[in-house]
């Protein structure tokens, strides 16, 4: 028993210990990796995928997936700039919450209430959400006139104590997040569905609205994420959340959540994105193309999980 | 209904008529095909031409190429998210690859790169045991970059025109990419139906356990699978490079997820076991008739995404509501 508990141990250290082990090298190379500067810029370029992944992780968990974040983050932002511009900016942001909440409850209706596959689900809402920005904005891109006399830009570009807003969100939503997934009753449910929805169902576990709930969270923690972006840039493209999804799926498989649900963490997913993003830092730094990043991301999920189930079974090849 | 109707007034054809029936009540995709053909036959007068019923299966056939290699996959209960990026990626290949190698052999080269990051897919899946859909998502974003790492961040064109009218060559309203892809689903038809690996692969789809207890080689059909399914991507981006005489790393994004609306639209269950191709040709020309008749009423191509997103997910609900009525929310 011991020595199998080890064994799933071993495998998942030592993706992470060579992980990190590859970086140090790295930074003996390129001191600039790890200088304040550069650290504290990497932070906050995953400060907005790594919102995102804490509430993708509650979806996770549950045993679901949301791939429609992307674009949700697109829309989010579109809709946050326009009205920041016809109306107010606390009106943007009131807008971008309402528009996240109300997506990720269609998701949560879909999925959780009508039992539909989370996947295509998610998918079929991707290209819905995407297809509604279009419409909304007309195919234009949204901007702020005036970003230099804005106090929106405060979420994005501001510094408290010389550390960048987008991080101390980060930190702020991470630990209320997890609070929430590992000391209520909430999170040990989403633990539940995710583990055995049978047996939950059979505990008088109310697994639908546990699902509907973490949508719900999956589409609030999007939109915060929107906030962090558009006030970044001061303006949102139309497809500015495109590839989001990705970024922050691998980022929770790296840390280590099981997609089969039942298992994970939100500072696990914040780790795996935080590695994410320093690797692509230092594969810039090198001064290689930055489509280097994606052969690196797809060696590096394979192998992360490889060593995960090759640790789990004891043996490189399944039978 | 409609079947009594058509049977009382063709009793001759009697027997083939049941047949086609049959298949309509087996797919409603079909009826979904025929509606809105009807539709838009009516709603513009240069739907119901020759010329824009050959376009709308030469549009089709790029799509129809992916879905056809994604549908055995989905039959198996696996699914390959990285369909796009090989399209991508082969594109690219054999615009370069054609004035080094001749064309004969760029397309023979070109085929076996698709075919073989198919069975790095399926090697993962199978030997090392991975979820296909991570393995493939990862996939998604590595040959994507792959395709970056060969074309670099530009256009390829090529001076040779050969592929590109190969391509233009038409028969009647059809082009060869077309007959192309018709005959792709005959082919796989045939293998799903009446080949001992497609009956294996359905048997691996409906119950994997059953199937391996019974000493069906599961592994092996599984990667025959992901090997036939990135032929089929290589094909798509031949047809691609073919059709545009010009590649560029970016193309098929997001074309997985059309074929994958366009597999589940045809009748394939996710929970694999069941589907076919003739089900994937229906949802690929639905679709195809959709766009192509949006467009030609005047509709914004901007709302298409969101038609094909409220497409797939009633077809998930239609889906739901009439086979597993039984079923809640596990």
């Amino acid at each position: 028993m011991m020595e199998r508990l080890m064994r799933i141990e071993i495998g998942r250290f030592a993706v992470v210990a060579i992980l990190i082990l590859a970086l140090v090298i790295a930074a003996l190379f390129l001191p600039r990796l790890l200088s304040s500067n550069n650290v504290l810029q990497v932070l906050r370029q995953a400060s907005i995928p790594g919102v995102i992944a804490i509430g993708v992780t509650f979806v996770v968990i549950s045993g679901r997936l949301d791939l429609s974040v992307g674009s949700m983050l697109s829309l989010c932002s579109v809709v946050l700039i326009t009205v920041h511009e016809s109306v107010s900016p606390v009106a943007g942001i009131l807008a971008a919450l309402a528009v996240g909440l109300a997506a990720g409850g269609v998701n949560g209706i879909l999925v959780g209430y009508l039992g539909l596959n989370s996947l295509i689900t998610t998918l079929g809402m991707l290209s819905l959400l995407q297809g509604i920005a279009l419409v909304y904005t007309g195919g234009q891109n949204a901007l702020i006139a005036a970003p230099s006399e804005a106090w929106f830009s405060v979420f994005g570009r501001g510094f408290l104590s010389g550390i960048p807003v987008p991080v101390i969100v980060l930190f702020v939503l991470g630990t209320v997040m997890s609070l929430l997934l590992t000391r209520t009753v909430f999170g040990r449910r989403v633990f539940a569905v995710g583990a055995n929805p049978v047996a939950a169902r059979h505990s008088a576990v109310p697994v639908r609205s546990v699902i509907f709930t973490a949508y719900l969270i999956s589409g609030l923690m999007t939109a915060c994420a929107a906030i962090l972006l558009s006030s970044r840039v001061m303006a949102a493209r139309l497809d500015s959340g495109s590839g989001y999804e990705l970024t922050v799926l691998a980022g929770i498989i790296l840390g280590g959540t099981s997609l089969l649900g039942g298992s994970g963490g939100i500072w696990r997913a914040i780790f795996g994105i935080v590695v994410l993003a320093f690797i692509q830092n230092a594969l810039l730094l090198m001064g290689l193309p930055y489509y280097i990043q994606w052969l690196v991301t797809w060696t590096v999920i394979i192998g992360a999980v490889s060593a995960d189930v090759i640790g789990k079974r004891g043996k490189v090849f399944a039978s | 209904m409609t079947g009594r109707a058509q049977s009382t007034t063709s009793g001759v054809s009697g027997v083939s008529t049941r047949k086609v029936f049959s298949v309509l009540r087996g797919n409603p995709t079909w009826l979904l095909a025929l509606l809105l053909f009807v539709v838009f036959s009516f709603a513009s007068p240069h739907f119901l031409t020759a010329y824009n019923l050959g376009n709308i299966v030469a549009q089709s056939a790029l799509i129809g190429f992916l879905a056809v290699g994604l549908t055995p996959i989905l039959v198996s209960g696996n699914i390959d998210l990285s369909v796009g990026s090989v399209l991508g990626l082969t594109a690219c290949l054999v615009i370069g690859l054609q004035g080094q190698l001749g064309l004969p052999i760029a397309i023979l080269v070109v085929l076996g790169a698709g075919a073989g990051l198919g069975l790095v897919n399926g090697l993962i899946v199978e030997k090392i045991g991975i979820n296909s859909f991570i393995v493939t998502l990862a996939g998604m974003i590595g040959v994507r970059g792959l395709a970056f790492l060969y074309a670099g961040d530009t256009s390829l064109a090529s001076p040779d025109f050969t592929l590109h009218d190969i391509g233009a060559y038409s028969v009647g309203p059809f082009s060869v990419i077309s007959l192309f892809f018709l005959g792709s689903v005959a082919v796989f038809q045939w293998v799903m139906k009446r080949t001992l690996h497609g009956r294996n692969t359905y048997a691996i789809g409906g119950n994997r356990t059953a199937a391996v207890d019974a000493g069906v080689p599961v592994q092996r059909h599984v990667i025959i699978n992901f090997i036939l399914c990135g032929l089929m991507a290589a094909v798509a981006g031949i047809a691609i490079a073919s059709d545009l005489g010009a590649a560029t790393p970016s193309y098929g994004k997001d074309y997985e997820l059309w074929a994958v609306i366009a597999v589940v639209l045809g009748g394939t269950s996710l929970r694999g076991g069941k589907g076919d191709l003739l089900g994937t040709l229906a949802a690929v020309i639905a679709l195809s008739i959709l766009r192509n008749g949006l467009n030609l009423v005047g509709v914004s191509p901007f709302f298409v995404p969101v038609i094909m997103g409220s497409a797939l997910i009633l077809v998930l609900l239609f889906d739901r509501l009439s086979s597993n009525r039984s079923h809640t929310a596990e």
